[in-house]
C-alpha cells in the first residue's frame, strides 16, 4: 500500500484518535499519552493505516483502546481503516506530552518523571503529592490498581494516591 | 523478516517453552487473588500475574507469526502432554515463601534472558524482549526485597523460606537446560549461549541466597536429550482448571 497525496484524512484522523480516551485513565487521550505512532493515507481502496502501541503488554485496556479508535475512525469517514499493533520502539513513560502530565496531576494521580531513558533513577526520585504538592510522599505499594500504576501515600496530607510509573 | 524453516520450528520450540514458563506460573500466582497475606500484596502479586500472562501472550504472538497458530487456542485447547513448561513454573502455588522464592528465581532469571534476547538478530523477538524487560523490572525489585523481608522476618517465615529453597532451588537445572533445537538458534545469533546463560542466572541468585545465609542444594539431575519432554504431575490438574471455562462452549465469541 503505497502513500498516496493526503487528501486531509491524516489530519482528520489525528483528530478523531485525539477525541479515545485511555479507559483506564479517562483524563488523557490517546495522542496525548503517544500511544499513536502513525497515521499514513493508504489507497485502493482509501484509507488510513494506524500504528497504535500498547503501554504495558498485559494491558487489558488494549482491545477497548483499539475498538475505539477504529469507531471513531469510522465516524470521521476517513475510509477503510487498519489498526496496527505496534511493539517497536517500546512505549515509554517519555512519549506523553506535558499537557497530558498536567491533566494526569489534576486527575489526581502523580505523573511520571521525565527520566531520558535513566528509568532506575525515575522510580526512586522524589514524588510530588498531585493533591497538596508537597514533595515528601512515601512509597507504600509498587503496584496498584493497573499495571501502569504504583500506590504512594502524602507525609504532609497524609492522602493515599496513585503515581503512573516511570517507563 | 523469514527465516529458514529449521530456525522457524525451533524458535517455535522455543518460543512455547517461554510461553508456557509464564502462562503457568502466571495461573498459579493468579491463584493469590483475595487471599494474599496483605490487601497491598493481593494487589501486588495479581499485577505480577496479569504482566506474566501477558508476557505468555507475547511470546504466543510471536510463535503466531512463524506458524499461524492462534494463542487461544494453545493456551486453553492443548493437552498437558503438549505443554512444554518448566517443573518449576509448574509446582503448586505453596505458601507466600513458596511463591515469593519462586517468582524471585523466575524474575532474576527473565532479568538476564530478556537482556540477551534485546539482542537477538530475529527483530521482533529483540523487539518483544525489550517491551517486556522494562515491565519485569518491577518485579524482579519486589520478589528480592520479600525474600529478604521472609528471610530475616521471624524464625517461621525463614523456616518457610528454607522448605521453599529446597523444592525451588533444585528445578532451576532444568529451566535452565538447553533445548535439542537451541544450539542452532544460537549459531544464528537468534538465542544466546545457553551456558553463559545459566552461569549467570546461577551466579546472580546464589550469590543473593547465600547472603541472605541459606545453604544451597544440589541441582537436579536434568533428563537426557529434551529436558522438557515430561511433565510434572501437577500441570494436568492446573490445566484442568485454567482450561475449564474455555472448553465448556469452544465456539463462545465473548466470556
Amino acid at each position: 500500500m503505497a502513500p498516496l497525496p493526503d487528501d486531509g484524512r491524516t489530519a482528520l484522523a489525528w483528530e478523531a484518535l485525539s477525541t479515545v480516551l485511555d479507559p483506564e485513565l479517562p483524563a488523557v487521550n490517546i495522542v496525548e499519552l503517544g500511544l499513536v505512532r502513525e497515521v499514513t493515507a493508504t489507497s485502493a481502496p482509501d484509507g488510513v493505516l494506524v500504528a497504535i502501541t500498547p503501554t504495558f503488554s498485559a494491558c487489558p485496556a488494549w482491545h477497548v483502546i483499539e475498538r475505539n479508535a477504529v469507531a471513531a475512525l469510522q465516524a470521521a469517514g476517513v475510509g477503510r481503516v487498519v489498526v496496527e499493533k505496534r511493539i517497536a520502539p517500546a512505549w515509554s513513560s517519555d512519549d506523553m506530552t506535558e499537557g497530558a502530565r498536567a491533566k494526569l496531576e489534576r486527575f489526581g494521580i502523580a505523573p511520571p518523571a521525565v527520566h531520558g531513558g535513566l528509568v532506575q533513577l525515575a522510580i526512586e526520585a522524589p514524588v510530588r503529592c498531585p493533591r497538596c504538592g508537597h514533595p515528601d510522599t512515601r512509597l507504600r505499594n509498587a503496584f496498584g490498581s493497573t499495571l501502569c500504576r504504583e500506590i504512594r501515600t502524602c507525609a504532609a496530607c497524609h492522602e493515599t494516591f496513585e503515581r503512573f510509573k516511570p517507563l | 523478516m523469514t527465516l529458514a524453516p529449521e530456525l522457524s520450528a525451533a524458535l517455535v520450540e522455543r518460543l512455547t517453552a517461554f510461553a508456557d514458563d509464564e502462562l503457568v506460573l502466571g495461573h498459579h500466582q493468579a491463584g493469590w487473588t483475595g487471599h494474599a497475606p496483605l490487601l497491598e500484596e493481593d494487589i501486588a502479586i495479581a499485577n505480577v500475574a496479569q504482566d506474566e500472562i501477558g508476557h505468555a501472550v507475547a511470546w504466543l504472538e510471536l510463535r503466531a507469526a512463524l506458524d499461524g497458530s492462534d494463542p487461544d487456542r494453545l493456551v486453553f485447547f492443548r493437552a498437558a502432554s503438549d505443554y512444554r513448561s518448566a517443573w518449576l513454573s509448574e509446582q503448586p502455588r505453596g505458601d507466600w515463601a513458596f511463591t515469593m522464592l519462586r517468582q524471585y528465581l523466575f524474575d532474576a532469571y527473565e532479568a538476564e534472558l530478556l537482556a540477551r534476547l534485546s539482542a537477538s538478530s530475529y527483530r521482533p523477538l529483540a523487539d518483544t524482549a525489550a517491551k517486556v524487560a522494562r515491565e519485569e523490572l518491577f518485579h524482579l525489585r519486589h520478589s528480592r526485597l520479600w525474600v529478604e523481608r521472609l528471610a530475616h522476618g521471624t524464625d517461621e517465615s525463614r523456616d518457610r523460606l528454607v522448605s521453599a529453597v529446597a523444592v525451588a532451588w533444585p528445578l532451576m537445572a532444568q529451566l535452565l537446560a538447553p533445548l535439542p533445537q537451541d544450539a542452532a538458534l544460537e549459531a544464528a545469533g537468534i538465542t544466546y549461549s545457553s551456558r553463559d546463560l545459566e552461569e549467570s542466572v546461577v551466579a546472580a541468585t546464589s550469590a543473593e541466597l547465600v547472603r541472605h545465609g541459606f545453604a544451597l542444594p544440589p541441582f537436579a539431575p536434568v533428563p537426557a536429550g529434551d529436558p522438557r519432554a515430561l511433565r510434572t504431575e501437577h500441570l494436568a490438574p492446573t490445566l484442568l482448571v485454567m482450561q475449564s471455562v474455555a472448553r465448556s462452549d469452544a465456539d463462545a465469541q465473548a466470556w
